[in-house]
């Protein structure tokens, strides 16, 4: 098996160059399936992803509030096609993609198992899960695999408004009435461990992560993005006048960081495992949302047969 | 690639951003019909007023090239340095060259 | 009814039309029948909310009592809304939503087209930006009307049976009461029966290639431009209202 040891060699010292791959290069086995998992998981991530926000459409406190959620929840409709795109480079077909989605087989990301409850989740999901999300996506734009790294690049183009239209929710909120000041921080208490989550298991835990930063899939370790996340956000948190529900943090100075306490690894997880809050409603929706749209596809395949077909008699 | 016929066809998507550029290649989508590919496009890939026209080729139109035919494809113009205008040398004090 | 009342009601009627169809829009986001359709309907829903916006912002305006668009949107009872029943009726399955739009549309553009030479220069001026879109809206649901009618069997059924359910409010579109023929006669409004002959050559041609039958005009529903709606506009009001209803003065 010298060739495929060559090639292998040949690949990695590619990807040690930082030159990106691309589909119809030879790659090892592996870095194909390593990748079609974590693109169409991140995919899944902004379809179902678009689920508890678009929860809040028909009730976005104004007509500006309403516009901006319409077109944040679209944006994450583009980002999940652009992902799927990716994905199909890699000779997995969008429709096997998606009925893995849809059969329970594919994962994605945890976060959106749980419910927005009240306007202010639109906020904290904007300002906290679109805000963890881009650390990861700012990473990934740098990721080996060419499509993959171009879609990042345009999804982080369009993100950059996503994170700070939460934040703006969360401060008019915590500068409003008592009850929204409420609303606002239970949110945040809600959604903070959640979102600590989304950055994965802890390095020494983390099955994939060593062959992920081999081949630069991954560019940085999940401790290590889930600890900026925090230097950053507590920050933010501290200018709106809202506190973090984390009675253990603290700055430290010898590390200039802060240090945090402990997450919950069983209730992670427990969602991770189907027994999340709405794990059962996401994929109701999602296949509902398919099975209802057949006909329609159907429809639209058997318009342009005929039309081919008179084109071509004409 | 899944040729499954009851699924949309892939298109290979390309905008032109202003007049006089290029058409350049932005992602894919999938549609049934030329028609929707286009109007697909103009609504994932132009809403933020990044195109003035579209075109879609449906993906398994397209041939490409082998990697593995990269050097011999592309190495042999390396030496062919005199192809270049900085290859020369001009006399000092020449304008307008 | 003094002039600017008059031209008070007229605008609400514009852009109630549309607030209440974005929602409608709306409730699709996320749950379309293919991902790159979800993207094409929410792109209509944000036309739809901003030429509400324009008009409701202009509305408030003209009645002079510092109302804005959220209150106008956020605030008036079912009986204040002023839209066609067209418009509040539930998205139901794909047929009836391409079906509910494309009826709009065939109104919406010629109308718009007309409010181009209103002699009200701010109704003109949000024309002008409205006629581009509409021309899109319209190419849209016509596109997948006619996908629909000569698609499958099945498609073709749907589509027919979402003609013959929507038909009726097609009526509310072309009332012209009192205020309407104030409008007219100030050179605001147009007339609608010239609408009403755009919509007629659209709807003929679309259908006739979609090979869709016209319904005939039976009984034809009226009353939303009185504020006269069917039992679901109060349930979108219901959801619509709900944050500034409970939390009364908040800014958000």
């Amino acid at each position: 098996m010298t060739d495929v040891k060559n090639l292998e060699d040949l690949f990695q010292a590619k990807i040690d160059a930082e030159q990106k791959i691309e589909p119809k290069d030879w790659m090892p086995e592996k870095y194909r399936k390593n990748l079609i998992r974590q693109i169409s998981q991140h995919a899944h991530s902004e379809v179902v992803g678009m689920l508890p926000e678009g929860n809040w459409i028909g009730r976005a406190p104004s007509l500006r509030r309403k516009a901006i959620l319409l077109a944040k929840v679209q944006d994450e409709a583009g980002h999940g096609l652009y992902l799927y795109s990716a994905a199909e480079t890699l000779g997995t077909s969008r429709e096997q993609t998606i009925d893995d989605l849809l059969s329970g087989k594919a994962k994605y990301s945890s976060i959106f198992n749980y419910p927005t409850l009240s306007w202010a989740d639109i906020g904290a999901v904007g300002w906290l899960v679109d805000g963890a999300a881009i650390m990861n996506q700012v990473m990934l734009c740098r990721t080996s695999y060419g499509p993959y790294a171009r879609a990042m690049v345009r999804i982080c183009k369009e993100e950059s408004f996503h994170q700070r239209q939460g934040y703006e929710i969360m401060a008019v909120l915590a500068q409003g009435t008592p009850e929204q000041k409420e609303m606002a921080q239970d949110a945040l208490n809600r959604w903070w461990w959640p979102s600590l989550m989304m950055f994965g298991p802890t390095d020494a835990n983390s099955p994939h992560s060593a062959e992920s930063m081999k081949w630069k899939i991954k560019r940085q370790s999940n401790d290590e993005l889930r600890q900026t996340f925090i230097d950053r956000t507590v920050q933010q948190a501290e200018v709106i006048g809202l506190s973090i529900p984390d009675p253990d943090l603290k700055w430290n100075e010898a590390t200039q960081h802060y240090d945090w306490g402990a997450i919950d690894w069983a209730e992670f997880n427990n969602v991770v495992a189907g027994n999340g809050p709405c794990n059962k409603e996401r994929l109701t929706a999602r296949n509902k949302a398919h099975d209802e749209g057949a006909w329609v596809r159907e429809a639209a395949l058997a318009h342009a047969a005929k039309k081919a077909k008179k084109k071509q008699a004409a | 690639m899944s040729n499954n016929p009851n699924n949309w066809p892939l298109w290979e998507i390309f905008i032109q951003s202003k007049r006089g550029l290029e058409h350049k290649h932005v992602g894919s989508l999938h549609a049934a019909d030329p028609q929707m590919a286009i109007e697909n496009a103009r609504d994932v890939y132009t809403r933020r007023q990044e195109g003035q026209s579209i075109w879609v080729v449906p993906a398994e139109a397209i041939s490409a090239s082998q990697p593995d035919d990269a050097a011999m494809l592309f190495d042999p113009a390396d030496d062919k340095t005199y192809r270049h205008p900085t290859f020369y040398t001009m006399p000092e004090g020449a304008k307008y060259i | 009814m003094s002039q600017t009342n008059a031209l008070f009601t007229y605008t609400l009627r514009l852009a109630d039309d549309l607030l209440i169809l974005s929602h409608r829009l709306g409730e699709w986001c996320g749950h379309g029948p293919v991902l790159e359709e979800d993207i094409a309907l929410t792109n209509r829903a944000l036309d739809h909310i901003g030429e509400a916006r324009n008009l409701l912002t202009y509305a408030g305006e003209l009645e002079g009592k510092g109302r804005t668009e959220d209150d106008l949107a956020f605030l008036r009872p079912e009986r204040q809304f002023l839209n066609t029943k067209l418009v509040e009726q539930p998205n139901g399955d794909y047929a009836h939503t391409i079906v509910r739009s494309f009826l709009f549309d065939a109104y919406h553009l010629p109308l718009a087209e007309a409010l181009l030479k209103s002699s009200d220069a701010q109704l003109a001026a949000i024309a002008g930006k409205a006629v581009k879109e509409a021309q899109y809206h319209l190419r849209h649901s016509s596109d997948w009307l006619i996908r629909f009618g000569d698609g499958t069997e099945e498609s073709h059924q749907r589509a027919q049976a979402a003609l013959d359910n929507l038909w009726t409010f097609t009526g509310d579109l072309f009332t012209q009461d009192e205020v309407h023929q104030a409008m007219v006669k100030a050179g605001v409004a147009p007339d609608l029966a010239k609408i009403k002959a755009a919509f007629d050559a659209t709807v003929d041609t679309v259908l006739s290639e979609a090979t869709l039958n016209r319904p005939t005009d039976g009984f034809m529903a009226s009353g939303g431009r009185q504020g006269k709606h069917g039992e679901q506009l109060g349930f979108i009001l219901a959801e619509m209202q709900y944050l500034q209803r409970a939390y009364p003065g908040a800014t958000w």
